[in-house]
């Protein structure tokens, strides 16, 4: 095996010539701008250009000597999932949720858009799907989750002919849920399913049912939501969602716990004990780390998450690979969110330069989480938490007393969630 | 290690649990600590405190107004939305380190 792989390797590293010319036609070769000059001090590949990502290359080069910072990004352009519920209930466009990578681009971040196909962290190189090899010093794996199909029968199916959508990554599946959603007659059943935690975004299901249903109140008035929760309550601002179901949603939003999604036939979602025929059926899947994460082996806690060292963010199963946002088997209370991405990264960002530089790390990093959640177009949830570094456990610990949920939902943290949109964005895309 | 909010129990046990652990080499000058801290400010309050829309600039604003700000939300004595949950997840020191890192930086137009 090993044998193989060294010949593999071999073979690989003739090619690496040719692959770097070729990556030097994509504008890779000599650094951009940015005010470091001298001598790099080492190589960063990052993989995945998701809040994670983007957050730990514009650190790097933010924060860093002169590091040389490539991300590779399989799409051209960013697309937000949190906001893209206000997409689904048709108040803002796709164009909203996207942005470009000019601002990283620009601040000498080597952007490629291509997709990592294996991880060699041994010769300390990831290979891409065009062939090329990118060399590192040190890799940051920021892949998000990819789906568990196969625990539900008939899963894989559905998603591939296009019926039932997951739109739990945004892009395509959004804009193509909203069209379901304002092709469906009035009096119709929109589905949606929930995963047992852990799953990416715990309030993110119940924020949607809002949308939905809030689209329906004005244009489809007989049409119902149905929510089938395989969890046995509401994993996320429970009282506040349940007081927006109430307060403008009834008659409209059915709210079933412990109603775990066993099969699917069609639109029908097959539960323990009884059907349900949906017309649009929304089905957010069992999910894990990510593709490229199980490739590389990591996926050492549960066989669905990357255990790490919460001072580097370094994979336990592979030091030297630092693994950053929901495909993390989180600390205690701490969610999968687009907000925490940001935050294991500049852990990630400020441990890596000191870790070129042959210094200690930062023995006492705080991370912490704020997530906004639409109840109506215009009222607004939060849901916060602080997450101070215990260095007895090693682990992030919430501090006692501190975070919470809103005492309303308000229109005020509606304005704020959107300007939470705006700075967070431009955060990780130096935009 | 003052705290700036109540629940007296649970913040000395906290201390204690932090007097015994390598958490407090952090009062050793670490020069990089007050930026690190600052930073988990950026998601909200933009880049190094440059703020856009609705959340408050902190770049260049004097720290005795931000430490000054972020104790009355700790405190209770300054109604908000979420800073006072937000504010009692940080030591009177971090937020100092904070403040004063924040300070020093560049508002942007």
């Amino acid at each position: 095996m090993n044998h193989a792989v060294n010949q593999e390797l071999s073979r690989r590293h003739v090619l690496w010539v040719g692959g770097g010319a070729a990556l030097a036609g994509l504008g890779l070769a000599g650094c951009a701008s940015g005010p470091q000059t001298g001598p790099s001090i080492g190589r960063v590949v990052i993989v995945g250009g998701g809040f994670g990502g983007s957050t730990a290359a514009r650190y790097l080069r933010l924060w860093g000597g002169n590091i040389d910072v490539t991300l590779v990004e399989r799409n051209a352009r960013f697309i937000s999932c949190p906001m893209s519920n206000l997409v689904v209930g048709g108040y803002r466009q796709t164009d909203y949720l996207t942005r470009g990578y000019e601002g990283l681009r620009a601040v000498g971040v080597k952007v490629v858009q291509g997709e990592v196909t294996a991880v060699d962290a041994v010769a300390k190189k990831v290979r891409l799907a065009s062939g090329a090899e990118l060399p590192y010093d040190r890799l940051i794996l920021s892949p998000g989750v990819d789906f568990m199909n196969d625990q539900v029968v008939g899963l894989a199916a559905a998603f591939d002919s296009g019926r039932v959508l997951h739109s739990w990554k945004a892009g395509p599946q959004t804009t193509a849920l909203r069209r379901q959603l304002e092709a469906m007659p009035d009096g119709g059943v929109y589905a949606i399913t929930i995963p047992k935690a852990p799953y990416r975004c715990p309030p993110g299901p119940y924020e949607r049912a809002c949308m939905v249903a809030s689209y329906f109140k004005t244009s489809k008035p007989r049409a119902k939501v149905l929510v089938l929760d395989a969890n046995p309550e509401i994993t996320s601002k429970k009282g506040l969602f349940e007081k927006a179901f109430k307060d403008h949603y009834t008659g409209i939003i059915e709210y079933r716990a412990n109603s775990e999604l066993k099969e699917v036939v069609g639109t029908t979602a097959k539960l323990e004990f009884d059907d349900v025929k949906a017309d649009v059926l929304n089905v957010v899947p069992p999910q894990r780390g990510g593709d490229i994460a199980r490739q590389a082996g990591l996926l050492n806690m549960n066989n669905r998450w990357v255990g790490v060292n919460w001072l580097t963010m370094e994979s336990t199963a592979s030091p030297g690979i630092h693994v950053l946002g929901d495909a993390t088997f989180s600390a205690p209370a701490m969610p999968k969110s687009g907000h925490m991405a940001n935050q294991h990264a500049k852990v990630a960002a400020a441990a890596i330069i000191q870790l070129l530089k042959g210094e200690a790390v930062n023995a006492a990093p705080v991370v912490m989480n704020t997530c906004y959640s639409f109840v109506t177009a215009a009222d607004v949830i939060h849901v916060a938490s602080v997450h101070q570094y215990d260095a007895v456990d090693k682990t992030f610990k919430t501090v006692p007393g501190s975070g919470g949920v809103s005492a309303v939902a308000s229109a005020v943290e509606g304005r704020y969630a959107l300007s939470w949109a705006d700075n967070i964005w431009a955060d990780m895309l130096a935009a | 290690m003052p705290r700036l909010s109540g629940a007296a129990p649970a913040a000395l046990a906290l201390c204690l649990l932090l007097a015994a652990s390598p958490w407090v080499q952090a009062q050793t000058p670490d020069p990089n600590l007050a930026r690190n801290l600052a930073a988990t400010c950026a998601n909200c309050h933009g880049t190094n405190g440059n703020a856009r829309g609705e959340m408050k600039p902190l770049a260049g604003r004097p720290a005795a107004a931000t430490i000054a700000l972020m104790t009355q939300y700790s405190n209770g004595g300054l109604p908000a939305t979420i800073m006072h949950q937000i504010a009692k997840g940080y030591t009177e020191q971090q937020i100092k380190l904070i403040a004063d890192f924040l300070a020093a930086q560049p508002p942007k137009k």
